[in-house]
């Protein structure tokens, strides 16, 4: 599915979170939003998911404003927050059929999935354990896990690797590469070697605007850098917008 | 159906948390076996079985206060609510969600104390069904009180707020002492609140006093209905922003 931002505004009291932002992410497309902290990244993907609403602007899914129809919306998309999203006391496999079930699955149907999940993020082995018992990085497998099981079109992870060994970052990545270009993918991250390995384009945000867009290769040709990061120090240094 | 759904995760959460069981369950046992032990040293009638038993029901359910209030604050603080909040849940199902699990639990209070109260002579008859559906009726407002808590405070918060509230409930109910051994202002006051007439409607309930319990089941249920509605709208605002 298509999601359009356009002119999308974002202020609380009197200070511009996310300033007037248009963007276009293909079907399919795995998208990585970047920026220094408090760039607006977060408060952009809250909008994106309906978990904010913007002060101005709108956004469109196929040509169809969201705000107009959000129950609707949130049926198609889901989203791993920045912290670990799961229930505690429930097991790996009741998390998911749980997630599934709220977005209207039957029993037979979250089961299914359920399953289907486990062993595509490695959990089988660890269904029946509760979720607190898991490592960090299990956790957070189950809380990407929790977003993909209910088929959304479009999903956001917000900082899916933050605070995780080397190891299972990478292991995430095999996994997150293995559904790519079947779900659209929305990411944030600081990581840039994570953006250089998973994402097809990307936007780098500062002080609330979007100040370059494209492929790594083309930021790097366009702000005649070496390096994502040298780019990424570069147009986070500059305040003026540049796409 | 999806608010069931979210019910029972809500109610896997709490059960499956031994510390909730032996507060929310076993500590009023506890309390009935000692003021129990304590009467029989007493020379007067002021832990008498029957008088004692309404009212560490009630003071029971103010754990439903806590386990409702810890469950909505932790899932707040946690990304959690995020998540579902990114869902298809309406704001309905989130109450209905929270609410509903605790229904059972209480129901499970009133009958382990009452069954617990028969061993030290508390008499059960035809009444104490009436008294049940009575209970259950109040038990509504402390699970209010719970969802008001946790949509306002953290879980940590709630936990703090909850000595007081327990403290609150006890002594301005008529638990422990009836309010006349007092009255003036203090009977006043507690009257203005919603805990002496849950005490009072249970005591009417159990002694078959139908048309004495009218009165306080009114009153708990006028505070349920603000408490919740103040809980829910402050819920709403809280999903939006």
């Amino acid at each position: 599915m298509t999601i359009e931002l356009n002119e999308l505004t974002k202020s609380f009291g009197g200070r511009l979170v996310v300033d007037h932002l248009s963007l276009k992410i293909e079907k399919g497309e795995f998208f990585a939003l970047l920026g220094s902290n408090g760039a607006g990244k977060t408060t952009t993907i809250k909008m994106m998911s309906g978990l904010q609403t913007p002060t101005s602007g709108d956004i469109k899914i196929d040509g169809q404003s969201i705000l107009s129809n959000l129950q609707v919306a949130k049926q198609m998309m889901n989203i791993s927050p920045q912290e670990t999203a799961i229930t505690p006391n429930l097991t790996v496999m009741e998390n998911l059929e749980f997630t599934a079930k709220i977005y209207g699955c039957n029993t037979k149907e979250a089961v299914s999935r359920a399953h289907d999940m486990m062993a595509k993020f490695r959990l089988t082995d660890r269904a029946k354990a509760k979720a607190k018992t898991l490592s960090g990085g299990l956790q957070r497998r189950l809380s990407i896990a929790m977003a993909m099981i209910t088929n959304p079109q479009i999903v956001f992870l917000d900082e899916p690797t933050l605070g995780l060994d080397v190891r299972t970052r990478r292991d995430l990545w095999n996994i997150l590469l293995e559904l790519k270009g079947q779900i659209t993918m929305i990411l944030t991250t600081h990581y840039l070697d994570e953006v250089e390995a998973l994402a097809d384009r990307v936007g780098i945000m500062h002080q609330g605007k979007l100040c370059a867009l494209g492929t790594v290769l083309e930021l790097k040709e366009n702000f005649n850098k070496n390096s994502l990061e040298d780019v990424f120090i570069y147009v986070t240094e500059e305040t003026e917008v540049l796409v | 159906m999806s608010s069931l759904h979210f019910a029972s995760r809500n109610q896997k959460e709490i059960i499956r948390d031994p510390l909730s069981l032996v507060f929310g369950f076993g500590f009023p046992i506890v309390l009935l076996f000692l003021f129990s032990i304590m009467q029989q040293n007493m020379p007067y009638d002021l832990f008498q079985i029957n008088k004692l038993t309404p009212g560490i029901i009630i003071f029971s359910f103010s754990f439903l206060t806590l386990f409702s209030g810890m469950l909505l604050g932790k899932d707040r603080g946690s990304s959690f609510l995020m998540r579902l909040f990114a869902s298809p849940l309406s704001a309905r199902d989130y109450i209905v969600g929270y609410f509903l699990p605790m229904i059972p639990i209480a129901l499970l209070q009133i009958v382990i104390c009452i069954i617990a109260a028969s061993f030290f002579g508390f008499s059960i008859d035809i009444n104490s069904l009436l008294a049940i559906i009575v209970l259950l009726i109040i038990s509504f407002l402390f699970i209010s009180f719970g969802l008001l808590f946790g949509t306002l405070f953290t879980d940590k918060q709630v936990g703090g707020i909850f000595a007081l509230f327990v403290n609150l409930t006890a002594f301005l109910s008529g638990i422990w002492f009836s309010l006349d051994l007092v009255g003036g202002t203090f009977k006043t006051i507690c009257y203005l609140l919603p805990f002496a007439h849950a005490v009072d409607a249970t005591k009417a309930a159990f002694s078959g006093n139908v048309s004495g319990l009218w009165g306080s089941l009114s009153v708990v249920v006028g505070y349920t209905v603000i408490i919740m509605r103040i809980a829910i709208v402050i819920f709403r605002r809280r999903m939006q922003s």
